[in-house]
């Protein structure tokens, strides 16, 4: 398929490609079975310019006016190789998000450049125990004392917890207001106060840190806070439409790894006399698969391209449905592909299972399918009744 | 209008009798106590807990429908389901550990075994010996008689040399069913099933598989190095070994569907109670419709299931024809906890993609149940030639 990439666009994915092959394909397993993060996968990509796609000129990055769908084409084809490795790259766009969307020129100008050249990662802390799909429930505060914030309370199941210095934390400036007295605030790795708690041992993407965080008193200069007070959830919800096409990518990219693999397989193992690709019933299953994953990418590709052509419009429908389509997809495509390699299928030894234990995330952050299936819903309700022209309702 | 007093002929399927509900609370008591505490470092290390294996053979787990006479219970296979689903409930390892033993093993033995090896293996396998059953080759997995090991005759003995893969039970095994061939010019017509003992000269047991799931079942390769096996040890007759094969693993299959039917019922139990419990948006998840339905849906499918699994095992008991039900059974049962178990996962949230929660062990145990004893696509052949009427 032909999805009119630009000159840039195919410059990165090739770049990307390269490297998931060359790179992170051989150590995989690896990273995987010790749950290490890749930090030397993380220097490639800082060297090759990778984390600059999605941050503007102005601030160290290369956009080419593209970047959510530059950020989708990396993530992809990284999670090509391993869906664990690509999330260091993805879950640094995504605490990079609420500072490219609401930080101001100074914000951006002090975190941006070092993101861009991949000499610092970030995260994005939302979740809480008491606070997931209920995200407007979280109860972390960032009391104002003179010109600081003080934080206090805990975040859960930070990407990249422990390894990013930078960390965009959703925290209550105004406890009385609830979920309007929240703020997003910076908060780096090392300042007093700020810990890390136990790090998850995990079905999949074992390659990614997924830990604690934990404000003690931890002090931040008032500076740190990401627009006004009180609009840290317009900023996380901003955040997420722009990031959940990115979740959509990593997904593509964990469907097609596995389908390749599965393809190559069904070529090759011979049961019968014949390749077991020769099967018509073995055969169904993998243009199903196909199928899937293209349908997957034109969404995801789609969605990007609003994104990144109409800042001023909100893609929630798109965001969500590229997320929950394309996951979807992925753990159906992945679980086909143990499938089709039998008993081998199950094994450590094989890449494959390792593609169905990394899919299955994707249904579950930056919300869960059912949250992505209520805000569809719920959108759709919301516009049906906002008052258009019945014709235009009906196209 | 007056209640009909006509009694029907046949009960329903899913009412047990008082043998089998004593039989089943006894499965289910064992499980939750004596299972449910080993199950989380038993996955870990991926290995059987050397005395839970023994607590096995001393409640009787491992001769269910062996006869009294060889120290077994001399109960139904539909019993034996009975405790493969219970023990699958809590952990698909075990389950299959004495499904082996008690669909395979016990039930080849019973079936062809001659009367001198009955005395001789049945109380043991009973008492305190596991089994494997070895068919699986590298290059002969879904074409199970495309196998390259060869048998060759030597005097009152045959000698025998090849590589069988993935074999449950292998590691703890003291009794093997091998699958060779002795006339490999006959096509199929030349396999022959043969009973090893665990230290017969040429026989080793090689390399432990780390897997996905089911990981404190042992699943190992057996190397066969001019392996001699007296001829006493031919299980039914020579180059009838594929019968041997293909009619104990039509019994099988019905254990795997059991073991299913298990997965999925413990993985919904934990989502049903943990969507009772998990409170998001001030109320329970179970107060919101998508759940339910979600959870209405998924019982629906284990409920199906099981009767799947319970009609073809009354089948077997009933000495009626099963073949069609076994495989439709096997196939749509592991299809049911697939997918069970994947959306209990998503019920849990982020807690269920990490190894302190239950729920992503059911999802990787899960996955086996498509490929051992026959893949998908295998059951849905021999389904298609039953339906088609070949
Ligand atoms: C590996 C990993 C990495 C993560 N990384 C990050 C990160 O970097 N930053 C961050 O902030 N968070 C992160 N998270 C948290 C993640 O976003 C949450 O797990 C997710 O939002 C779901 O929240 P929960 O786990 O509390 O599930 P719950 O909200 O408790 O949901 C449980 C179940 O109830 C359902 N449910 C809840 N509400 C409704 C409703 N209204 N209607 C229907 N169904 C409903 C859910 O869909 C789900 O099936 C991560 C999680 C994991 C596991
Ligand atoms: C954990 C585990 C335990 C096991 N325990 C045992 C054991 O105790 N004893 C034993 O003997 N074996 C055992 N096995 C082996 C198991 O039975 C085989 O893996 C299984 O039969 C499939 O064979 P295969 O892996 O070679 O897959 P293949 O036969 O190579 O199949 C690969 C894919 O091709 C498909 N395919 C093959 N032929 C066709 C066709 N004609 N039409 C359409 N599709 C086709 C299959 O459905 C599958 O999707 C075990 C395997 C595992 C993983």
């Amino acid at each position: 398929m032909d999805y009119g990439f630009t000159e840039y666009q195919t410059a990165i994915r090739d770049l990307a490609r390269e490297i998931a092959e060359k790179e992170i394909r051989p150590v995989a397993a690896e990273y995987d079975r010790e749950a290490k993060f890749p930090w030397a996968i993380v220097k490639i990509l800082a060297q090759t310019d990778l984390f600059r796609v999605y941050i503007d000129e102005a601030h160290g990055g290369i956009t080419e006016g593209t970047p959510i769908m530059n950020m989708v084409i990396v993530t992809e084809e990284l999670s090509k190789a391993c869906g664990g490795i690509a999330l260091s790259f993805a879950g640094t766009a995504l605490g990079a998000l609420p500072i490219i969307l609401a930080g101001s020129d100074e914000q951006k100008a002090r975190w941006l450049p070092d993101i861009a050249a991949g000499k610092k990662l970030a995260a994005f802390a939302l979740t809480e125990p008491q606070a997931g799909s209920d995200a407007g429930a979280v109860r972390t505060t960032a009391l104002r004392d003179g010109d600081h914030y003080v934080l206090n309370g805990s975040k859960q199941w930070i990407t990249n917890g422990g390894e990013a210095e930078i960390y965009s934390v959703i925290a209550l400036t105004n406890p009385l207001k609830g979920p309007r007295g929240a703020s997003c605030i910076v908060v780096e790795k090392g300042t007093p106060g700020f810990t890390f708690g136990k790090k998850e041992d995990k079905l999949g993407i074992r390659a990614s840190a997924t830990r604690e965080l934990i404000f003690q008193d931890c002090r931040v200069p008032v500076e740190n806070c990401l627009g006004r007070e009180g609009t840290g959830f317009i900023a996380a919800m901003r955040t997420f439409d722009a990031s959940r096409p990115g979740v959509g990518a990593q997904a593509l990219g964990i469907a097609q790894g596995a389908f390749d693999l599965a393809l190559e397989y069904a070529c090759t193992r011979r049961q019968f006399d014949a390749p077991i690709g020769s099967f018509q019933g073995l055969r169904f299953m993998l243009a199903d698969m196909a199928m899937k994953i293209e349908a997957a990418r034109a969404l995801v590709y789609a969605t990007a391209r609003y994104i990144d052509t109409r800042p001023k419009e909100r893609p929630t429908l798109y965001s969500a449905m590229s997320k929950c389509f394309a996951s979807d997809v992925a753990m159906e495509v992945t679980t086909d592909a143990v499938q089709i390699f039998g008993g081998y299928g199950y094994m450590h030894d094989y890449p494959i299972e390792k593609y169905m234990r990394d899919a299955k995330i994707t249904q579950i952050y930056e919300g869960t399918n059912q949250i992505q299936r209520d805000e569809m819903s719920k959108t759709l309700i919301s516009n049906f009744h906002s008052h258009r022209p019945a014709v235009a309702r009906a196209a | 209008m007056a209640e009909s007093n006509v009694v029907p002929a046949c009960g329903p399927l899913s009412v047990l009798s008082e043998e089998e509900r004593m039989f089943q609370a006894m499965a289910r008591e064992f499980a939750a106590k004596e299972i449910a505490p080993h199950v989380a470092q038993m996955d870990r290390e991926g290995a059987f807990d050397h005395a839970l294996l023994e607590r096995l053979f001393a409640q009787g787990f491992m001769g269910i429908a062996a006869p009294e006479a060889c120290g077994g219970s001399g109960g139904t296979f539909f019993l034996a389901i009975l405790a493969i689903e219970e023990f699958s409930r809590v952990d698909a390892s075990a389950g299959v550990v004495i499904d082996v033993q008690n669909t395979l093993m016990n039930n080849a033995l019973q079936r062809w075994g001659t009367e001198a090896q009955q005395q001789k293996f049945l109380p043991r396998l009973v008492r305190d010996t596991l089994g494997a059953y070895a068919l699986s080759e590298p290059s002969a997995g879904s074409d199970a008689f495309a196998l390259a090991t060869r048998a060759r005759e030597d005097g009152n003995h045959f000698v025998l040399t090849g590589r069988k893969l993935w074999i449950t039970n292998a590691m703890e095994a003291g009794l093997f069913i091998v699958f060779a061939n002795l006339k490999p010019e006959a096509g199929y017509r030349g396999i022959t099933a043969f009973l090893i003992e665990r230290g017969a000269p040429g026989f080793t047991v090689g390399k432990k598989e780390d897997k996905l799931g089911i990981r404190a079942s042992s699943t190992c390769e057996l190397i066969l190095e001019d392996c001699r096996v007296p001829k006493e040890n031919v299980l039914g007759e020579a180059g009838k070994g594929y019968k041997v094969a293909m009619e104990t693993l039509n019994e099988g299959r019905i254990g795997i569907a059991a073991q299913m039917v298990g997965v999925a019922g413990g993985a919904l139990e934990h989502a049903v109670r943990y969507a009772q419990e998990r409170k998001q948006f001030g109320k329970a998840i179970a107060e919101f419709q998508a759940i339910q339905f979600q959870l209405a849906r998924l019982a629906t499918e284990v409920e199906a299931a099981r009767l799947m699994a319970y009609n073809a095992a009354r089948l077997k008991d009933a000495r009626q024809p099963f073949l069609k039900e076994a495989a439709m059974a096997k196939y749509f049962c592991s299809q049911v906890a697939e997918r069970v178990a994947s959306e209990c996962l998503e019920i849990y949230g982020g807690y269920g993609f990490t190894r302190d929660y239950p729920a992503e062990k059911y999802l990787r145990d899960s996955k086996i149940g498509k490929i051992y004893e026959g893949t998908s696509f295998m059951q849905l052949q021999t389904i298609a030639k039953s339906v088609l009427g070949e």
